[in-house]
């Protein structure tokens, strides 16, 4: 039983097409494997936070479309993704936010990184955050690193996470305040 | 990971009463103050300190170890204890939301989808469809069946509805009678809003409604599935009140009252 089904179309000025897709997730025809990689790792995430306990027999689709990519695109899928949720009303046990790092040729790190950037790092580096206790939802690096510099990019992960709740947070606010 | 632990400000553990009125996200944890230890060896006699009632924790919140946790992004709300203290009071979670979950007891209108043998099936927004029995029409018998097409629309209630199995609906009270409820009769316009301006619609003395009796007579019927009737004189009144109600949601009450003053004016 697959209760968390996601399409990822990721070509920029490409439909999101709703006809072409196959029982088992995503067609061949949106993309090929790194596509398919970051649905996983989303289906993963997503998995963890929402309360499926309560929708029994229901299939959950999440729909994304690029728009436009200028680098960190994992974390960005990962961080709409949780609005996404959160604006639906789907039951959540917590919130979660992306943040990618790259450690550069020197071993510094770069929160957020552009696509030039990602490009010349040595090692890419995307951590999904929950909001409750800073936990690791997900993983997932492109390179290679030593163990101490991933701790190091987690722990300035976990402080960036910071941010993105509270900008969770202040767009919530603004929109009940609306109401 | 010491440094992953902590929380930013404004989040995390807070008491419940001082969140009341504000934005929660899932993840948030509310404490709920903690009982009067009971001495083992006094009797607790003073009726003063009223002892905690049960506490009905509404949608929107689930209880876990420290208290009361956010499951879904909203505004606390908390209703005192109508009689006594011992009722505890209620806390729940008022969400937008445009997706329908079926709750026992909600009105909702249904669109009727296919007639299966004694049992009509409904579609009433949710992820499963509702089922209807002949016989649970007022005044209906095995030899007097109602005149239900597919199709048609029908205000129903929900007599079961819980995650586990399907739901089904009745267009009668515990009673017997109709009370309002059945089939909805021909013309008027059905058409879809969150399920948050239905709950504004149907507070008591809600003043668009009043606003928009004075303007044109219409009939209306209110779904909580999100799903509203209207029917007016003519299809030009029937559209202008469809669109007054669509944009209510995102109007103030001023910029609401100039727009009917516009319209009664023409």
């Amino acid at each position: 039983m697959e209760p968390v089904s996601f399409r990822l179309c990721s070509a920029p000025g490409r439909e999101a097409t709703g006809t072409d897709c196959s029982p088992g997730g995503s067609s061949s025809i949106s993309g090929g494997v790194g596509e398919r990689s970051r649905e996983q790792l989303l289906r993963q995430t997503c998995e963890a936070v929402v309360l499926g306990a309560l929708h029994p027999r229901t299939a959950i689709t999440l729909v994304l479309q690029v728009l436009s990519d200028a680098g960190s695109l994992l974390s960005c899928c990962l961080n709409a993704a949780c609005m996404g949720l959160l604006d639906a009303g789907l039951p959540l046990s917590s919130l979660f936010c992306g943040v990618t790092c790259a450690l550069d040729a020197q071993g510094a790190i770069v929160l957020d990184p552009t696509t030039r950037q990602e490009q010349e790092a040595r090692a890419v580096l995307t951590f999904a955050i929950d909001s409750t206790e800073r936990k690791v939802l997900m993983a997932t690096t492109r390179g290679s690193c030593s163990v101490e510099e991933m701790q190091q990019c987690l722990v300035a992960a976990q402080r960036a996470a910071d941010t993105i709740f509270q900008f969770y947070r202040d767009s919530a606010r603004r929109r009940y305040s609306k109401s | 990971m010491a440094q992953g632990g902590k929380m930013a400000a404004g989040s995390g553990k807070m008491a419940a009463e001082a969140r009341v009125g504000q934005v929660v996200l899932p993840g948030d944890v509310l404490l709920l103050p903690a009982r009067p230890e009971h001495d083992a060896e006094q009797l607790p006699l003073d009726s003063g300190a009223a002892p905690r009632g049960r506490l009905l924790c509404g949608p929107g919140l689930r209880r876990c170890a420290a208290g009361l946790l956010v499951t879904k992004c909203g505004l606390l709300r908390h209703r005192q204890p109508g009689g006594g203290a011992t009722a505890g009071g209620a806390y729940w979670v008022d969400s937008q939301q445009k997706r329908y979950v079926p709750v026992k007891g909600d009105q909702v209108i249904g669109i009727v989808t296919a007639r299966a043998g004694d049992v009509f099936r409904l579609d009433v927004g949710g992820s499963e469809q509702a089922s209807l029995s002949y016989l649970a029409f007022e005044g209906a018998t095995k030899r007097n069946r109602p005149n239900v097409q597919v199709g048609d629309l029908i205000y129903g209630q929900f007599l079961v509805a819980n995650k586990d199995m399907e739901p089904e609906m009745v267009c009668i009270d515990s009673s017997g009678r109709a009370s309002g409820m059945g089939v909805i009769g021909e013309d008027g316009f059905l058409f879809k809003v969150s399920l948050g301006l239905i709950r504004k619609l149907l507070a008591p003395k809600c003043e668009i409604i009043q606003e928009l009796s004075q303007l044109y007579p219409f009939e209306l019927v209110l779904g909580m599935n999100g799903r509203i009737w209207v029917k007016a004189k003519t299809v030009q009144q029937t559209l202008i009140i469809v669109n007054i109600l669509e944009a209510c949601e995102y109007m103030t009450s001023e910029q609401r009252k100039q727009a009917l003053a516009k319209l009664s004016g023409n």
